[in-house]
C-alpha cells in the first residue's frame, strides 16, 4: 500500500445544511414472516417508525433481529407480509405490492457492491447513464464533479476497484449513490470490519457529506457506538421477532468529532442504551447456540 | 497458576521480508517490548503493521533479523507448547472434530488418551461446548469455535497465551460478548497474555495494558496503562474514566499518521 | 438451523433468514416437470428431423431405430456388456495407477525441495504432450494392447492428480502446521493428521478431474488401438455403416463416464466427512 497523503479536506462548512423537502420515511405496523407455510420465521413483527426528511437514523440490533429485512423492503428487495411503508407519502410497500428498487433509495452493502470490470468513474456514472439522462460527456462530468467534492477522489477516476482499499472503496459506492440524488440513503453495515483509525476516518467522512447534503439516512449496524456517535436518532431493535426496544434521540451538537465521545452528555446516552443492546445480543446468541444443540 | 512465569522481553526486534521480484518489507524496527506475566498485554496496531509477525516471532515460528528475544530469561528459538498462539480465524483443524482437536495437544506429547479426553471434557463443559464434542468445526457458529480454540489452546497449560485478532471475522455483538466472556476467563486464570488488536475497543475494555504499534515498519510507539477496575463489565464502557483513555488512545494513533487515508 | 444464528463473518444471509429451507412434502419444485418436458422435447425434436429428412440428418437414424436396435442386437448379447466391462477395466487401471503414483508423487513435489528441483523440470516438459499423442510410442514400448492403452489412460490423469496435488500442498495453511509444531507434534504426525487431511479435497478435485480424462483417453484409445471396448463399438459402428450402433455407442460411453463420476463422488464423500455435515 502505497500512502499518498493529500491535501486537508476539511472545507465544508460547520454548518449543517437545511433540512430537505423530501426523504421522509414512514413504516407502519410492517411484520414480515418467511416461509408462513413451513418454518414460519417472524422476521419483523409489527415494526413502526418515523423518519423525518433530513434525519440520520441508525437501527442497532444482534443478527436475525430483522434490521436487513427491514432495509431490503425499503429498498424494494424484498416483499412485506402486512403493514405499509410510505416514502414521502406515497406508498412504497404494502401487502401485495411488487417489490421495486429505484435509484432514489440507494443501498451501500456491507460487502460492496462496485462492479470490479468498470473503473470508478464509470461506476460513479453507470446509474446516470443507464436512465440515458445524460451524455457520456457531461456523465463524466459530474461524475468528476462528485468525486472532487467527496474528499478529492478524483485522482482515482480511472483506478479500478480492485486497486483501492476497502475504505476508498465504500467511499466510491456512496459517491455512486448520491449522484443519483436519492431520497434517502441506506447503509447497510458499511464500514464492518475495518480497524479503528480507518473506520473513525470513515465516519467523519460520512458526517461531512451528510452535513454538506442531508440527505434521509438509514444506517444499519451491529455496533452501537457507531450508532452513537453518528446517528440524530437510535433505534435499539429487539431479536427476532424484530420489534422496537428502544427509540433513543441523541441530541449532540453537529459537526461531532472523536472528542465527544468523552462528553457527559455522549457517556450519559451511551450509559442508557448500552445494557438494552447487550440484552438483545445475548439472547439472540443464546437463542442461536441452542438452535444448534 | 504458579506466579509470575511467561515474562516476555524483546529488545530492538528488526524483521525484513524479501519477496522474490518485489521490493523488500520491512514489517518490524527497533521494536522493544516488555510484557509482564499475569497480565493481559494488548498490543494494538492498524492493519499490515506487523503485529502478526510480532506474534509469530513470540511462538517461535518467525526468527527475527536483530534484537533478542526472552521469555522467563532463556531466548527464544523454537516453538514450543508454553507459547500457544489462538490464530485469526483459523485456528481449528477442519478435519478434526472438536474433541480431537482439542486433544491434539496432549497426545502429541505422548499423554494418555483417556486423561486428555477427561481433561477435554471438562474445559468443553467449562465453554459450554459439551454438546459439540463430535462435531466439526464447520458444523460450529462462529463464537463455538472461538472457544474451542480457547480450549485447544488451554488443555496444554501454557506459561503464555497468544492471541492474534482472535475475534476478527465476528460482527460486533457476538465479538463483546465473546470479549466478556474471554476476560472473565483472563480474571479467573491470571494467564499471562498478549493479546493482539486493530480494534481500540477492544484493547480498552481487556487490557492491563496497551502497546500501540506505529504503522510498518512497525515498534511500539506508546504504552497506555488501562486502570478501570476489575472485574470489568460492559458498562465499564460508559465510564469516564474509559472515554479519558479512549481519547489518549485515539491522539497517539493519530499522531503521526497522514490526516487522510492511503489508496 | 445453523444458519440462522450465523455469528461468523460470513453472515450477511443471517438476517434473511431460512428462505428455501422448508422440505415441504407437496414441493412440486422438487419434482422437476420442466426437466422431463425438454428431454421429451429433445427426442421429438430429434426423431422430427430424422423422419422429415432435415439436411444433414438424412444418414441419422431416428431414436426409435437407436432402441430398436439396442434392444434386439446389444442388450441381452454377452459381448456388447463384454466391451463395457473391457473399457470400465481399462479405465479403473489407468485411473487407479495415475492415484498411486500421482499421489505421492505430488507430495513429494510439495514438500522436497530437493525432489520438486530435481524433477520438475521433467514434469513440466511432459505435460504439455496431450495423452493421444502417446499412443504410436506406447504400442511400441509396451507389449501388449492392453498395456499400451491403460498406460495412455494412465497418462491422462496422472498429470492433472500430481499437479493438484502439488498446489494442495502448496496451499495448506501455514497456521495449521504451526500449531501442530507448538503442540509438540512430531514430524509424522503432522504428516499423518494435518498434511495429508489438508490435501484431501485437492485430491478429490484430482480424482474428478482425472475421471474425465480417463474415460475421454480410454474410448479415444480404443478407437484407435484396440479391438474392444465401447469406443471399439463405436467405431465398428462407424466402420460397418450401421448409424444406430454408433449411437448406441455413444450413450453407452455417456452412461458409462457418468456412472464412474458418480463413484468417485461416493468416495469423496467418505473421505471427507467434515465436509459434507
Amino acid at each position: 500500500m502505497t500512502k499518498a497523503s493529500i491535501t486537508n479536506v476539511k472545507t465544508p462548512s460547520s454548518a449543517l445544511a437545511d433540512r430537505p423537502a423530501s426523504g421522509k420515511v414512514s413504516v407502519r405496523n410492517v411484520t414480515k414472516i418467511y416461509d408462513p407455510e413451513g418454518v414460519h420465521v417472524v422476521a419483523l413483527d409489527g415494526f413502526s417508525m418515523d423518519i423525518e426528511a433530513g434525519d440520520f437514523v441508525a437501527i442497532v440490533g444482534p443478527s436475525g433481529c430483522g434490521k436487513s429485512t427491514l432495509m431490503n423492503i425499503l429498498a424494494g428487495f424484498d416483499t412485506l407480509t402486512t403493514g405499509e411503508v410510505y416514502l414521502d407519502d406515497q406508498l412504497l410497500a404494502g401487502p401485495g405490492t411488487k417489490p421495486l428498487p429505484g435509484s432514489d433509495r440507494v443501498v451501500v452493502f456491507q460487502q460492496g457492491a462496485l462492479f470490479p470490470w468498470m473503473t470508478v468513474l464509470e461506476n460513479v456514472t453507470y446509474g446516470l447513464m443507464k436512465k440515458g439522462v445524460l451524455k457520456r460527456a457531461e456523465a463524466n462530468e459530474k461524475g468528476i464533479e462528485f468525486l472532487e467534492r467527496s474528499g478529492n477522489l478524483g485522482r482515482i477516476a480511472n483506478s479500478y476497484p480492485a486497486q483501492l482499499s476497502s475504505g476508498m472503496q465504500r467511499r466510491v459506492e456512496i459517491v455512486r449513490a448520491l449522484i443519483n440524488d436519492p431520497k434517502i440513503l441506506l447503509l447497510d453495515e458499511p464500514f464492518r470490519a475495518m480497524d479503528t483509525v480507518n473506520k473513525n476516518r470513515m465516519h467523519q467522512h460520512l458526517l461531512r457529506i451528510y452535513q454538506a447534503t442531508r440527505k434521509t439516512i438509514m444506517f444499519i449496524t451491529h455496533d452501537l457506538e457507531e450508532a452513537l456517535f453518528l446517528a440524530d436518532r437510535v433505534i435499539v431493535m429487539t431479536t427476532r421477532p424484530g420489534t422496537m426496544k428502544m427509540d433513543i434521540a441523541i441530541d449532540l451538537p453537529r459537526p461531532r468529532d472523536h472528542a465527544m465521545m468523552a462528553s457527559e452528555a455522549y457517556l450519559a446516552l451511551k450509559q442508557q442504551a448500552v445494557f438494552a443492546v447487550r440484552e438483545e445480543a445475548k439472547r439472540a446468541f443464546d437463542r442461536g447456540e441452542r438452535e444448534m444443540a | 497458576m504458579s506466579s509470575a512465569q511467561g515474562a516476555l522481553l524483546g529488545t530492538s526486534l528488526a524483521k525484513t521480508y524479501h519477496v522474490k521480484d518485489q521490493p523488500p518489507v520491512e514489517v518490524l524496527k527497533d521494536c522493544s517490548f516488555e510484557f509482564e506475566p499475569a497480565m493481559l498485554n494488548v498490543v494494538m496496531g492498524t492493519s499490515g503493521c506487523g503485529k502478526s509477525t510480532l506474534a509469530h516471532m513470540l511462538a517461535g515460528y518467525v526468527r527475527p533479523d536483530q534484537g533478542t528475544l526472552t521469555i522467563d530469561g532463556e531466548p527464544i528459538t523454537d516453538s514450543g507448547p508454553d507459547r500457544l498462539v489462538v490464530f485469526q480465524e483459523t485456528a481449528l483443524w477442519p478435519w478434526m472434530t472438536v474433541e480431537e482437536n482439542v486433544v491434539f495437544g496432549p497426545l502429541s506429547r505422548g499423554g494418555s488418551r483417556s486423561k486428555a479426553v477427561a481433561a477435554s471434557n471438562n474445559l468443553l463443559q467449562r465453554f459450554g461446548l459439551g454438546e459439540f464434542k463430535d462435531k466439526y468445526p464447520g458444523q460450529l457458529s462462529g463464537g463455538m469455535m472461538r472457544r474451542a480454540e480457547l480450549a485447544q489452546a488451554l488443555i496444554n497449560s501454557p506459561k503464555v497465551m497468544i492471541l492474534d485478532e482472535p475475534f476478527r471475522g465476528l460482527d460486533v455483538m457476538t465479538r463483546e460478548l465473546m470479549q466478556e466472556y474471554y476476560l472473565k476467563l483472563f480474571e479467573d486464570t491470571r494467564l499471562s497474555t498478549v493479546f493482539i488488536t486493530a480494534e481500540l475497543e477492544e484493547a480498552l475494555f481487556l487490557a492491563d495494558r496497551i502497546y500501540l504499534m506505529s504503522d510498518a515498519p512497525g515498534r511500539i510507539v506508546k504504552i497506555i496503562d488501562v486502570d478501570l477496575p476489575r472485574p470489568r463489565e460492559i458498562s465499564c464502557t460508559a465510564t469516564k474514566r474509559y472515554a479519558e483513555l479512549e481519547q489518549e488512545a485515539l491522539a497517539a494513533l493519530y499522531a503521526g499518521q497522514g490526516e487522510e487515508d492511503q489508496l | 438451523m445453523s444458519d440462522e444464528i450465523s455469528t461468523t463473518a460470513n453472515d450477511a444471509s443471517a438476517n434473511a433468514p431460512v428462505k428455501r429451507r422448508a422440505k415441504s412434502r407437496w414441493n412440486i419444485s422438487s419434482w422437476n416437470w420442466r426437466g422431463f418436458v425438454s428431454i421429451a422435447c429433445f427426442f421429438l425434436a430429434w426423431q422430427g428431423a430424422v423422419s422429415l429428412e432435415l439436411p444433414g440428418f438424412t444418414k441419422i437414424p431416428g431414436p426409435s431405430e437407436v432402441v430398436h436396435t439396442f434392444v434386439n442386437d446389444y442388450l441381452f448379447t454377452q459381448s456388447y456388456w463384454n466391451s463395457w466391462l473391457v473399457s470400465f477395466e481399462r479405465v479403473f487401471w489407468g485411473f487407479a495407477l495415475a492415484q498411486i503414483i500421482g499421489i505421492p508423487f505430488g507430495l513429494f513435489l510439495g514438500t522436497s525441495k530437493l525432489f520438486n528441483n530435481l524433477v520438475f523440470p521433467v514434469f513440466e516438459m511432459m505435460r504439455p504432450i496431450p495423452p493421444l499423442a502417446w499412443v504410436p510410442l506406447s504400442i511400441l514400448f509396451w507389449p501388449t494392447t492392453e498395456s499400451s492403452i491403460i498406460f495412455i489412460t494412465f497418462i491422462g490423469a496422472f498429470f492433472i492428480i500430481t499437479i493438484n496435488i502439488y498446489d494442495g500442498v502448496r496451499s495448506i495453511k501455514q497456521e495449521h502446521i504451526w500449531l501442530a509444531r507448538s503442540l509438540g507434534a512430531s514430524r509424522i504426525r503432522i504428516f499423518r493428521r494435518i498434511m495429508i487431511p489438508a490435501v484431501l479435497p485437492a485430491i478429490a478435485v484430482g480424482m474428478t478431474l482425472g475421471i474425465a480424462v480417463t474415460w475421454n483417453v480410454v474410448i479415444a484409445a480404443e478407437m484407435i488401438a484396440s479391438d474392444s471396448g465401447l469406443g471399439r463399438l463405436t467405431w465398428e459402428g462407424y466402420v460397418s455403416s450401421t448409424p444406430p450402433v454408433v449411437i448406441v455407442g455413444m450413450i453407452s460411453i455417456g452412461i458409462a463416464g457418468y456412472l464412474s463420476t458418480m463413484i468417485v463422488d461416493i468416495i469423496e464423500r467418505r473421505m471427507m466427512p467434515w465436509k459434507y455435515k
